[in-house]
């Protein structure tokens, strides 16, 4: 049993989240908002001088795509993929 | 992590090829979108039945990146387009997405008339308190002493308050939310959908390129968290104490919901009365 963020073992599924960068135009709603810290601006820009957000913490997504609800851009969103109930899933 | 695997669920509901959209980076109406796309996949609907109606505007926008029906119509129009599609069509579900400045004030009487004769179209209105897309103008909603183009000094005109105006023309569901309030304001638009009746949401959003910048409020983050940090949830509250005021609190919730008749159950019942068997009732049954 994994004691570690959010107890990953125990939940039937885990969270992704997708990034398109160069749609992003660096607002920072879904860095405020994802309620688990998963994202923070990048440094560098993207294709049309946008700071997106890049994935600082994976493992702390628990896919609940607020962050899509939030992206005035349509430039990420999130998801939940199940994972096996024996634990074996990570 | 590739895309791939899951698409967002917004691009099976918008024209992806008149992508990137015209909004402003932290311009609120996209999340207004985003809402509205997972209200339309909570609700079940039959997606084929809806029609998205726009007036003029940067939400006005709305209508043409919808890849459902969807019609852009003239300023201030879209609520008599939505009443004579739904009077053609009763079993469609009409949708009106547009600003406050095209529905309340170039529109507001069409606005008024519709709630008052209870016409079955949801009416879901962008608030970010400016003629935003002509440049600044003192809107319906503008607050006092806000700054505009026509109003350098601070406005001095009231503001109208939208769920007083919509419960008292007749509105049967009533609520306001802010973008900050996205959970919120998806479940008020599945609501609407499920529904009957002239159904008013007013979705309070960010415009940082023209009422913010004027009234130095900074970017769309900076109001995202003033929403954040001064709404207040008061379902149920009384529409009348609903105003807003500069940097004020913003009171939010689902304020109003009733049932009275439709426009076309009332004309069936009407006209039923009077002419008895010589009159033929109204197709009216909804796909919902
Ligand atoms: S899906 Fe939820 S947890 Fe994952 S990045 Fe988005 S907001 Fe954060
Ligand atoms: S919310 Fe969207 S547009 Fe804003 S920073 Fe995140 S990905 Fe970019
Ligand atoms: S001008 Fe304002 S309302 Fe229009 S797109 Fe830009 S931020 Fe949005």
């Amino acid at each position: 049993m994994v004691a570690g963020k959010g107890n990953m073992a125990a939940k039937k599924y885990r969270g992704e989240v997708f990034i398109n960068r160069d749609r992003c135009k660096g607002c920072g709603f879904c860095v405020e908002f994802c309620p688990t810290h998963v994202l923070t601006l990048d440094r560098e820009f993207n294709t049309r001088g946008y700071h997106p957000p890049v994935v600082v913490d994976a493992d702390a997504c628990t896919g609940c795509d607020l962050c899509g609800l939030y992206c005035p851009d349509f430039a990420i969103h999130g998801w939940r993929v199940p994972v096996q109930s024996d634990g074996a899933g990570e | 992590m590739s895309q791939g695997e899951h698409r967002n669920p917004v691009e099976s509901f918008l024209r992806m090829d008149r992508m990137p959209h015209i909004w402003c980076p932290g311009c609120g109406i996209g999340i207004v979108v985003n809402c509205f796309v997972r209200a339309l996949l909570k609700s079940k609907i039959d997606v084929d039945s809806v029609s998205v109606v726009s007036g003029i505007g940067c939400t006005g926008r709305i209508a043409g990146y919808f890849k459902v029906d969807s019609f852009h119509t003239t300023h201030g129009r879209p609520i008599p387009f939505a009443t004579g599609l739904k009077t053609a069509r009763p079993d469609m579900n009409i949708v009106v997405l547009s600003g406050e400045g095209d529905l309340i004030a170039i529109g507001g009487n069409h606005f008024i008339h519709a709630a008052r004769r209870n016409v079955d179209i949801k009416v879901i209105c962008v608030n970010n308190f400016t003629y935003a897309m002509t440049g600044g103008q003192v809107g319906p909603t503008a607050p006092l002493h806000s700054i505009a183009t026509t109003a350098p000094y601070g406005s001095h005109e009231r503001p109208f308050n939208l769920p007083f105006l919509a419960e008292s023309s007749g509105a049967t569901y009533v609520a306001r939310w802010t973008t900050y309030h996205v959970r919120q304001l998806t479940k008020a638009m599945v609501d609407v959908l499920n529904k009957p009746g002239f159904c008013f949401v007013e979705a309070i959003a960010p415009c940082p390129t023209i009422y913010q910048r004027r009234n130095r409020m900074g970017d769309g983050l900076e109001m995202m968290r003033f929403y954040r940090e001064h709404s207040r949830i008061a379902n149920g509250a009384d529409t009348r104490s609903l105003d807003i005021e500069m940097g004020g609190e913003i009171v939010v919730g689902k304020f109003i919901d009733r049932d009275r008749p439709t426009y076309l159950e009332a004309m069936d019942e009407e006209l039923s009365k009077r002419l008895g068997n010589r009159y033929v009732p109204y197709p009216t049954g909804v796909k919902r």
